[in-house]
């Protein structure tokens, strides 16, 4: 299922180069797994400091890193630091002292930092994670999910989901900018070892390109400024706690208009084109599926397979997951008789997290009844194309069962 | 009050009366001329100087949680090393930590731990109050042999804490570092020496500061240096130093431990104990044996750090 979606992609990249290379012949064209693809956009972005731990399957993205530390190829200093809870402290000390700040993680390494995670956005530090999204013991298992990183979707950083390695590579571009310029923390996710260990062609921008596309980071406000003296962290209390989370929602309500710029501007250096959803096949559907991440690709060769029988599907893909774009997506599914979500994670005692947005989003109107929930791909199960013809069959039969939630469980 | 003791520190703030803490943060930030940038960790400093929208801090300090102040320094002496690489660099800037016991002995050792280690450049002051002082009294591993605290209260049939102090200063002294020191809130001038030494180490270094703390070690507030003093005097509280000049590169060789100062006489650990609410029960007659065995171990402690500053 994986090779005919990387194909499709692979085609589609294959006609953006041609295009890219008319306009800049520096431009190139790698094949990459998503872990080495974020290791080259940190390279290329040369950030001031990286707080690093080990954990599978992000473990790839840091190695591949060092090593570019080690021949000095970028000037980052790097702490090899003794937890992940240490790692994200060590970055909030390291960014709010001034410095443009990335580090990396999955699972229980991502669990470990929630703390410090909250600290991070409520001191409006713009750090950068890449999450190679995992699964969550127990029982203890580290395959793609995306269980991690829902369990950290209200520590108030940005969330942006990458459906293969080129996004994944041009997401940490676009979300260093968004988060400095928003002064939010922000989680680039990718799928684990669906993307993380995957080689996929994918373009790579210039270094010089990237330079200047991400500038210099300047902060107002910053630890090492002697001259200014600031106090980060106080006590807030009744009195005042309140308004700094208010302000804190209305700097995310902002992450809207900041994306489509950046993604503006990304646009003209890249050639590609991000949107705050992407709408494959979706105007005219009558069924459609919403999906974040790596399976968004099997789900398109899916509605292409469909649409070549004549039912007319569509695929909703989530790319920004916090803040989220319930406007746009109620938008973009109001159109259609039925709507199925997809989620690959679990919310105990309630319908799952992404499924849970979406009624949000259509709350109010009549789609609102008809959006059906299935969960997929749990500690790294495959979903096979067929599960998903048979979830766009169910919708055009009207026909859901409660049981046959759990896509190709046992 | 003396106008540069307050340059950095502020007299604004909101401790217990008769707190020792501002005192440590100001003999320590006023051991240094050059610019310093504060990290502390959760507890009764970080709370009674930066309730918003005040703080007591004239230089640049961040709070960021409990247990990661060393973590949190670790990032910021990155940040200060690469900025100056790169050419965007300022004045270099002292990096000083403050946590209390609890911070440091026992949730925060790790990330101690992994900033000494890793040989990160910044002071560390752990203020010594022996117990979660800010949540009101509960034992850490810092909390003495026979102390009542919120979690380990002494009845007819408990003697309050059982366990014996953690010896956070031999497990400091593992990690190989230049420099640390044990302090105490009552001997400023050698407080004052312990943190000019600790800021002009290249690397890690760590000071163990007591501070007496009227509220929850219960006696009155006047009395805080009486404490002081008297934890130093029965010897329950020692001062010394040790230096290491290789640091951990010397895997640490030439580890010199020394005394700063002898009591003339030592004087019975009851001395110390006395007047304290936390000990009171120690002195019915069924706790006898407890008082003697905290002497015992005063003892013993004294016996063993006279011999290591003989080698
Ligand atoms: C992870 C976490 N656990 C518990 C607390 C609650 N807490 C705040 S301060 C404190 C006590 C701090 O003790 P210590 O480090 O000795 O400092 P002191 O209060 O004595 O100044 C505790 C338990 C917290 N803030 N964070
Ligand atoms: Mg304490």
């Amino acid at each position: 299922m994986r090779n005919g979606s990387r194909e499709r992609i692979n085609f589609i990249i294959y006609i953006k180069i041609y295009t890219s290379v008319m306009n800049n012949n520096k431009t190139k064209n790698k094949a990459l797994t998503g872990g080495a693809a974020m290791a080259e956009a940190f390279r290329q972005i040369n950030p001031d400091v990286m707080p690093v731990y080990p954990i599978t399957p992000q473990t790839p993205i840091i190695e591949t890193f060092a090593k570019f530390q080690a021949e000095r190829i970028v000037e980052t200093e790097i702490i090899p630091v003794e937890s992940e809870h240490s790692a994200m402290s060590a970055c909030v000390g390291s960014s709010a002292a001034g410095a443009r700040t990335v580090t990396a993680t999955s699972s229980q390494g991502l669990a470990l930092m929630n703390e410090v995670l909250y600290i991070a956005s409520g001191l409006r530090l713009p750090i950068l994670m890449a999450v190679s999204a995992r699964a969550l013991s127990a029982p203890i298992n580290i395959h793609g999910e995306h269980g991690d990183v829902m369990g950290a979707r209200d520590t108030g950083w940005i969330q942006i989901f990458s459906e293969n390695v080129q996004e994944a590579y041009d997401n940490v571009i676009i979300g260093l900018k968004l988060a400095e310029k928003t002064m939010l923390p922000i989680m680039v996710i990718m799928d684990g070892f669906i993307t993380s260990h995957s080689v996929e062609n994918l373009e790579i921008l210039t270094d010089e390109k990237v330079k200047s596309f991400a500038g210099e980071y300047k902060p107002e406000k910053f630890l090492l400024n002697l001259e200014d003296p600031v106090t980060f962290g106080p006590v807030g209390l009744p009195n005042s706690y309140f308004e700094f989370k208010i302000d804190q929602g209305k700097a995310m309500e902002r992450v809207f208009d900041m994306y489509k710029k950046i993604t503006g501007d990304f646009h003209t250096i890249s050639l590609r084109n991000y949107d705050l959803l992407e709408k494959y096949k979706s105007d005219d559907a009558e069924q459609i599926i919403v999906i974040a991440g790596s399976a968004a690709g099997t789900a398109k060769e899916v509605v292409d397979k469909l649409r070549n029988e004549g039912k007319k599907v569509g695929l909703v893909k989530i790319k920004l997951f916090r803040p989220f774009p319930h406007k746009e997506i109620a938008e973009a599914l109001k159109n259609s008789k039925s709507v199925a979500v997809l989620d690959r994670a679990m919310s105990f005692g309630t319908t799952p997290p992404l499924y849970s947005e979406i009624v949000n989003s259509l709350h109010g109107t009549y789609y609102e009844l008809l959006i059906t929930s299935y969960v997929y791909g749990l500690g790294g199960r495959d979903i096979f194309q067929k599960n998903i013809e048979k979830v766009f069959n169910d919708m055009i039969n009207g026909r859901y069962i409660e049981e046959e939630k759990y896509l190709n469980s046992k | 009050m003396n106008k540069k003791l307050t340059q950095k520190f502020a007299p604004g703030h909101s401790t217990c009366a008769g707190c020792g803490i501002p005192a440590i943060v100001r003999t320590v930030l006023d051991a240094t001329n050059d610019p310093v940038v504060v990290v502390n960790g959760t507890g009764c400093l970080e709370v009674t100087s930066t309730l918003y929208p005040y703080t007591s801090w004239k230089v640049p300090y961040i709070h960021n949680a409990f247990e990661n102040a060393a973590a949190t320094a670790a990032g910021i002496d990155a940040a200060q090393k690469v900025l100056e690489k790169k050419g965007r660099g300022g004045k270099k800037a002292k990096i000083i930590a403050f946590a209390g016991d609890g911070g440091t002995y026992d949730i925060g050792l790790q990330s101690l731990s992994g900033a000494l280690e890793r040989g990160h450049n910044f002071l560390y002051v752990c203020y010594d109050n022996q117990g979660y002082m800010n949540t009101g009294g509960q034992r850490s591993s810092a909390s003495p042999y026979g102390a009542s605290t919120e979690t380990t209260p002494s009845s007819g049939k408990d003697i309050g804490n059982e366990l014996y102090r953690k010896d956070l200063m031999q497990i400091v002294e593992a990690h190989h570092i230049k420099y640390l020191a044990q302090a105490n809130v009552a001997y400023i001038e050698d407080l004052k020496m312990k943190a000019k030494k600790g800021l002009e180490t290249e690397g890690p270094s760590f000071l163990l500061v007591l501070q007496p703390c009227t509220n929850l070690w219960k006696y009155p507030t006047s009395l805080y240096v009486h404490y002081g003093k008297s934890a130093t005097e029965t010897n329950f509280w020692p001062l010394y130093e040790i230096s290491a000049k290789g640091g951990s590169a010397s895997g640490g060789e030439n580890v010199k431990y020394k005394i700063n100062y002898t009591p003339k006489e030592r004087k019975p650990i009851e001395e110390f104990l006395k007047g304290q609410g936390r000990f009171k029960h120690l002195f019915k007659p069924h706790n006898k044996k407890v008082i003697e065995k905290m002497q015992k171990m005063v003892d013993e402690k004294w016996e063993e750090l006279i011999k290591r500053s003989k080698n």
